[in-house]
C-alpha cells in the first residue's frame, strides 16, 4: 500500500474555494458519466462535499440530478468516472457506503401496504439496529405519528409521506444523508422544521446532500450545486453564486408594471423580466446594453427604480436559458460560462 | 455476510402484504378448486405408434398374424418381447411401455381346434386418453388380420364370430376414468401456473411500485431477498396441493395408492423449481402485467407439450424434446405414477433427477440476471 491519507497534498477543484480545509471530504466524484442507450444523462460530473457541509443540488426536470445521487449511493452504476463516497469506492465498495447513508427518493418509495409502524421497523432490521423498539418508538415521536402508527402508510397524505421518508431514512443515524426533493409537497411550517432539524444534524457533523427547487432552501445551502442537461453549470457557496455569475438586476416597483414589462420584453440586453410579489425584476448580463435599453424608462411617472444584487433564481433561469441555447446550437461549447 | 435478521425481516413483510392481498389470497386457494372443476372433462385423442411390448407364448403363423396386424395398424410399435408377466408389470409401471399384448402357449393349436382362446392385452389405463383408441380399434385390426391367413382346410373357421377372444385388462385405472388421471397431472399445471406467476408479480411488484430503490439502498443481499420472498409461497403451493388433494379425493374419488414421501420430495423439488423460474421471470421484466403475460406464455408448453392434454407418447420427436425440457412434464409423471401406479422413491429417480438439472440450470441464469442496482 503507497498511498498513506496523510502525506496526500490534495488539488482542490477549482470551483470550490470555500472549504480549503485538508479534511478529506464526504463525497469526492471526478467525470461521473451515465447514459441511457444513447442519451447521456449525465456528463462529466465532478462534485466534492465537505464534512458537515448542507450541499444543495439545483436544476431544471431532468437534467439528471435524481441520476446522479443514485449513482453516490450504488444504486446505478456509472459509465464513467469514479469516485468515492464516505471513504468507499462508490462502484466497488457500494455494499459498505449503503451501511452508513440514508437515502431518501424522490417518489416514495415504502411499502404502502404495510403499517408506519411496520415500515420503520423494516427498515431498522436492515440495518440490523439494536434497541430497534426504542429507536422505531423514538422516530415515530418525533415525527408526530404516534398515534397513526397503526396505519396504513399508503393512506398517509403526500406531505406526511415525505416526512414518514425522511424519518425511515435517519432511523440508522447516518452519516451522509442523500435527500432527493425531500420537502416537495411539504407544507410550509413542517419544511421550516424540516431545515430546522437539517441545520442540527449539519451541526452534529452530518453531511447533508439535497435537491430541490425551492429558492428559499436554496439559500439555507452551505454550497449549491446547479446542473443542467447532465452537465454541471456552477458549483460554489450559496452565497458566492450571484456575484459569480455578474448578473445585473434592476427592481421596478409602481404602476402600470404590466404595460412597462410588454414594452421592455425583447429589448437588446434584456434577458429576463419576472414579477416579484408587486415589484419587477429585470436582468441582463451585459451592463451598457441593458442600462440603455431602461434608459427611456427611467424617469417614469410612478416608478422607481432600484438596481440591486441578481437574487438566486434569477441566476438559475438565466443559467437554463443560456444552457439550452448552448445545448439546442450543434457545436457550441456547452457549460460555458462568460 | 448473510443476516438472519434481514431474512427474517423480508419473511415477515412478505407475509403481511400476504394477508393483506386479500384478492390473490382468495385466488391462491380458488384457483386450484375451479380448475379441477372445469377440468373434470377429458380431451379425448386418438394417438397411434404406442410402445407395446409382446409376451410370446406361440410362434405360429396365426400369431404372427395377429402381431402384423397390429402392426400395421399403426396404432402399436413393438418394442420387443418380455419374458414373464413381472417383467411386463415392471415395463407398464416404469413407462417404458403403454401396452403388453400377450399370446398364450398352444395359441395357434386352440384356435384350430376351434377352443376360442384368449389374447390378453394389457394397457397402462392410467392415461386413458392414450389407451383408448388403440383398445377400441384392436378387436376389428386383429380379427381382419387372423382372417386372411385362415385359408384352406381352416376357412371356415374364418366365417362367423372370431376363433378367438381378446381380453383388455386396463391396470392402474380398471374403470379407465378420465379424472382419475386428469387430476394428477392437473396438479402439476396448477402449480406452474400459481407458483411461478405469483413469484415473478410479487418480485416485480417492487419493482413497479418503486419499493426496490429503497430496498435495494440498504445492506440487504440478493439472497436474502429472494429466499425471504420464496419461502411464503412454497407455503402456499403446500396450502394449494392440499385442498387440491382433499377435493380431488372428495369430488373425483382420484385414489392415492403410492408412497407419501416420494410425492412429498417430488412435489417439493417441482415448487421450488417453479419459484425459481418465477424469479427467473421477475428479471427480464419491468411491470406485473408483464410478469403475468410471460408466466402465461411459460404456461402453455407446460399445457400443451408435458403430457397433459395429449399423449407423451402420441406426440412428434421435437415435441418431446420440447416436453422432456418442462419441469411439468417430470412432475406429472411423478404425481401420475405415485397417485395412480403405487410407485414409491425408487419408482422417480429419473424425474428427480431431470428436475434437479432443470433448477440448477434456472437457479444459475437467475442469479446471473438478477441486479442489485437500477440500471
Ligand atoms: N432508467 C432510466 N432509463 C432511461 N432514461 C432515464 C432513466 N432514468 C432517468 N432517465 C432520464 O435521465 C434524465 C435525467 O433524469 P433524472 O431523474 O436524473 O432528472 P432529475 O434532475 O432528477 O429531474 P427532476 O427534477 O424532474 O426530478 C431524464 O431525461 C430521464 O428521462
Ligand atoms: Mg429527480
Amino acid at each position: 500500500m503507497t498511498e498513506q491519507k496523510p502525506a496526500v497534498t490534495e488539488e482542490k477543484p477549482i470551483a470550490d474555494e470555500g472549504h480549503a480545509q485538508g479534511a478529506e471530504p464526504v463525497i469526492r466524484v471526478e467525470g461521473l458519466t451515465k447514459s441511457f442507450g444513447d442519451k447521456t444523462v449525465v456528463d462529466g460530473f465532478d462534485m466534492s462535499v465537505p464534512r458537515g457541509a448542507i450541499y444543495g443540488f439545483l436544476g431544471p426536470n431532468g437534467s439528471g440530478k435524481t441520476t446522479t445521487i443514485r449513482m453516490m449511493c450504488g444504486l446505478l452504476t456509472p459509465n464513467g468516472g469514479s469516485g468515492t463516497c464516505l471513504g468507499f469506492d462508490i462502484v466497488k465498495q457500494s455494499r459498505q457506503i449503503k451501511e452508513r447513508v440514508g437515502y431518501m427518493t424522490q417518489r416514495f418509495s415504502l411499502y404502502e401496504d404495510l403499517t408506519i409502524r411496520e415500515n420503520l421497523d423494516f427498515m431498522a432490521r436492515m440495518y440490523r439496529l439494536d434497541k430497534r423498539r426504542q429507536r422505531v418508538d423514538a422516530a415515530l415521536e418525533d415525527l408526530g405519528l404516534k398515534d397513526r402508527s397503526h396505519q396504513l402508510a399508503g393512506q398517509l397524505s403526500g406531505g406526511w409521506k415525505q416526512r414518514l421518508a425522511l424519518g425511515a431514512a435517519m432511523l440508522h443515524e447516518p452519516d451522509l444523508l442523500l435527500l432527493d426533493e425531500p420537502t416537495a409537497g411539504v407544507d410550509p411550517k413542517a419544511r421550516r422544521d424540516f431545515w430546522d432539524e437539517i441545520h442540527r444534524l449539519s451541526d452534529r457533523g452530518v453531511t447533508v446532500l439535497v435537491s430541490t427547487h425551492y429558492m428559499d432552501e436554496a439559500v439555507q445551502c452551505d454550497y449549491i450545486a446547479y446542473i443542467a442537461y447532465g452537465k454541471k453549470l456552477i458549483d460554489a457557496p450559496a452565497a458566492k453564486i450571484p456575484e459569480q455569475v455578474g448578473l445585473i438586476t434592476y427592481r421596478v416597483e409602481g404602476d402600470h408594471l404590466v404595460e412597462l414589462s410588454r414594452e421592455l420584453d425583447g429589448k437588446p440586453g434584456v434577458e429576463q423580466i419576472a414579477r416579484f410579489g408587486s415589484a419587477l425584476h429585470i436582468s441582463g448580463m451585459d451592463e451598457t446594453e441593458l442600462e440603455a435599453a431602461i434608459a427611456p424608462y427611467r424617469n417614469r411617472e410612478g416608478v422607481t427604480w432600484q438596481r440591486q444584487r441578481a437574487g438566486l433564481e434569477e441566476v438559475f433561469i438565466h443559467l437554463m436559458a443560456q444552457s439550452f441555447d448552448n445545448f439546442a446550437a450543434p457545436g457550441a461549447k456547452p457549460g460555458e460560462s462568460p | 455476510m448473510i443476516s438472519l435478521s434481514r431474512f427474517l425481516a423480508v419473511l415477515t413483510k412478505e407475509f403481511i402484504q400476504m394477508r393483506r392481498d386479500r384478492l390473490t389470497f382468495a385466488m391462491m386457494i380458488g384457483i386450484p378448486i375451479m380448475q379441477l372443476i372445469l377440468f373434470g372433462y377429458a380431451i379425448n385423442t386418438n394417438p397411434r405408434h404406442l410402445p407395446t411390448l409382446v409376451m410370446m407364448g406361440d410362434a405360429g403363423p396365426v400369431s404372427r398374424a395377429v402381431l402384423s396386424g397390429m402392426k400395421n395398424s399403426s396404432y402399436f410399435d413393438f418394442l420387443g418381447t418380455v419374458s414373464g408377466p413381472e417383467e411386463a408389470d415392471q415395463a407398464l409401471r416404469s413407462g417404458e411401455a403403454l401396452f403388453v399384448i400377450s399370446i398364450p402357449a398352444g395359441f395357434e393349436r386352440r384356435v384350430v381346434r376351434g377352443d376360442r382362446p384368449d389374447l390378453l392385452l394389457t394397457a397402462d389405463a392410467s392415461d386413458p386418453t392414450a389407451a383408448g383408441g388403440a383398445v377400441g380399434a384392436l378387436n376389428a385390426i386383429v380379427s381382419q388380420a387372423v382372417g386372411e391367413t385362415l385359408t384352406g382346410p381352416l376357412a371356415g373357421l374364418a366365417q362367423g364370430p372370431p376363433p378367438f377372444s381378446i381380453t383388455v385388462h386396463r391396470a392402474f385405472n380398471p374403470a379407465g376414468e378420465t379424472a382419475t388421471n386428469i387430476v394428477p397431472g392437473l396438479l402439476a399445471i396448477i402449480l406452474s401456473m400459481t407458483m411461478v406467476m405469483i413469484t415473478a408479480v410479487a418480485i416485480v411488484k417492487e419493482t413497479e411500485r418503486g419499493t426496490m430503490e429503497t430496498l435495494i439502498s440498504t445492506p440487504v443481499r440478493p439472497l436474502e431477498v429472494m429466499v425471504g420472498k420464496i419461502l411464503p409461497y412454497v407455503l402456499v403451493g403446500y396450502v394449494q396441493t392440499g385442498v387440491f388433494l382433499f377435493a380431488a379425493r372428495l369430488l373425483f374419488d382420484v385414489p392415492f395408492d403410492g408412497a407419501v414421501m416420494a410425492f412429498f420430495w417430488g412435489f417439493n423439488l417441482f415448487v421450488i423449481v417453479n419459484l425459481a423460474l418465477g424469479f427467473l421471470i421477475s428479471t427480464a421484466v419491468r411491470s406485473q402485467m408483464q410478469a403475468m403475460q410471460l408466466s402465461f406464455f411459460t404456461l402453455l408448453p407446460s399445457i400443451l407439450l408435458s403430457g397433459f392434454m395429449f399423449p407423451f407418447s402420441g406426440m412428434p420427436g421435437w415435441a418431446q424434446a420440447v416436453g422432456t425440457a418442462l419441469p411439468a412434464t417430470h412432475f406429472l409423471r411423478i404425481t401420475r405414477k405415485v397417485m395412480l401406479k403405487g410407485a414409491g422413491m425408487g419408482d422417480i429417480g429419473g424425474e428427480m433427477l431431470a428436475l434437479g438439472i432443470i433448477l440448477a440450470v434456472i437457479t444459475f441464469i437467475a442469479l446471473m440476471r438478477y441486479r442489485q442496482t437500477l440500471d
